[in-house]
């Protein structure tokens, strides 16, 4: 299965658990991603806006890789994949 | 007035206040979060408490007691995480989870919400109806109290949409005005794009800006079918169709629904501002705060003023007493200037700098009611307790 980790911000929208085993069918992070919108929208909604992008300030990394630095949500992931949201340099 | 005192919310008080008589509000929403004022009905002494929304800009905030509700809405917009709109309906207290009440683009609109930039209540008489107004430029609606929002597709589809252009504070639509007879017409303004009416319940909008000029134009285009940096509109309930307009560059009066608008910047020092607000009573009074220039964002002449017309603007004066008179390199922002509907009116407003004032004898005379409060974006009023919807 594919971890999903959320900050603990997030935990709220996710009955308060800081992570989410996702289906390791996902071929990508997009995939991955989208897929938490069936299990947690709340927490998804955070992290992607309604075009379907990471919002400006969260960085997504896999395996403790940057996708910005990767391919985006087109990066794929194995079945034992660890994909983490962290908040980005910058607040209010 | 008297600068407010910080209160710790618990259960204790709020319960206290539920037996209250009645009470005025004031919301400050800023670049990090939103307080909450409260007073008797005397506006001398105010409580404040917050920040609601640690962090967050709130540009918009609203208390609605239509249909026997005591509500507060906010818009709260996390750098990270995106907007929400959160509800409350023991003044902040508690607040809804930020995934209820989505406003949201659907999939195939092509567009995210960048931020909430006016709330507003509909007609009294349809209690359940709402308005956002967005960035980038799009009104929502909610018919269910709001629960669930839809964009207005006569504006996401409008024929001059993908010409609208963002002014310094992103392409918002940040005014929504009714006309409270007429369930057929209503008015809303962006920075930029202008001021654009429906006169068939939503469903085809018209721009409405001729007479208003846009000083970032070419000389020769300087009064376009639409494109302008209009920064507020308003009008009083019982005069719909008499609307004041504060632009970027320009003081206008409609007297038509906005079919045509005549400057009215007689004896102001400078028709550049943001801010303008409907006396609550009167609807030939009118305030606001002149700026002095688009590249100088600050009160003219170092001196904070409000001006006010109780003459629809054929001349405006200078509302100074208790307000600095020297050094005040403020700003006021569109939303940060609001009255409350008690007689005399009071009148608050909030700068950029994070100082509220506030006036309890309609502008006469002012106090300090916060400082150091992180940037004021929003001021916005209501009343709670006995006879308050």
């Amino acid at each position: 299965m594919i971890t999903l980790e959320l900050p603990n911000v997030l935990c709220s929208q996710n009955g308060e658990r800081s992570s989410v085993l996702v289906d390791d069918t996902c071929r990508t992070v997009g995939d991955a991603l989208r897929a938490l919108s069936g299990r947690s929208p709340g927490a998804h909604d955070r992290i992607m806006d309604e075009r379907g992008n990471v919002r400006r300030h969260v960085n997504v990394f896999v395996n403790g890789e940057n996708i910005r630095f990767l391919n985006g949500l087109s990066t794929p992931v194995e079945g034992n994949a660890t994909i983490t949201v962290i908040a980005a340099v910058s607040g209010g | 007035m008297a600068t407010a005192t910080r209160r710790k919310s618990t259960s204790k008080t709020r319960s206290k206040t539920r037996k209250a008589a009645q009470e005025a509000i004031v919301l400050v929403g800023t670049m990090k979060g939103a307080f909450i004022l409260r007073s008797d009905k005397s506006r001398k002494k105010w409580r404040m408490d917050g920040p609601h929304f640690k962090g967050e800009a709130v540009y918009a905030l609203l208390h609605d007691t239509r249909g026997g509700r005591s509500r507060t809405y906010a818009a709260a917009n996390s750098m990270h995480w995106g907007p929400t709109l959160r509800v409350s309906d023991d003044l902040g207290a508690t607040w809804s989870a930020p995934a209820d009440h989505a406003v949201r683009f659907p999939a195939d609109a092509g567009r995210a919400v960048a931020q909430i930039w006016q709330i507003a209540a509909g007609r009294p008489t349809e209690p359940d109806v709402l308005y956002c107004g967005v960035e980038p430029s799009a009104l929502f609606e909610s018919r269910d109290g709001g629960e669930s929002w839809q964009p207005n597709k006569g504006l996401l589809n409008h024929e001059h949409q993908p010409k609208w252009q963002p002014g310094g504070g992103g392409l918002c639509l940040h005014t929504i005005v009714f006309d409270p007879q007429n369930k057929q017409r209503m008015l809303v303004a962006m920075s930029t794009g202008g001021v654009y009416r429906s006169d068939d319940g939503g469903k085809s909008w018209r721009a409405r800006n001729a007479g208003v000029r846009a000083q970032f134009m070419p000389e020769e285009h300087r009064y376009p079918e639409f494109g302008q940096c209009v920064h507020k509109v308003v009008h009083h309930p019982g005069r719909p169709g008499r609307l004041f307009l504060q632009n970027h560059w320009g003081l206008y009066r409609s007297d038509d629904w906005g079919d045509s608008w005549h400057d009215i910047a007689n004896g102001v020092p400078s028709d550049f501002g943001f801010a303008m607000q409907m006396h609550p009573h009167d609807p030939d009074t009118v305030y606001i705060v002149p700026i002095e220039a688009d590249v100088f964002r600050a009160t003219p002449e170092a001196k904070l003023r409000v001006y006010r017309t109780r003459n629809a603007g054929q001349s405006w004066q200078p509302l100074t007493k208790g307000l600095p008179q020297h050094d005040a390199y403020e700003n006021v922002l569109r939303d940060a200037l609001a009255a409350d509907s008690f007689d005399p009116a009071g009148i608050y407003f909030g700068t950029r700098s994070g100082k509220l004032f506030g006036s309890r004898d309609e502008g006469a005379s002012w106090t300090e009611l916060a400082d150091g409060l992180p940037p004021i974006v929003c001021v916005k009023t209501g009343m709670v307790g006995a006879g308050a919807a």
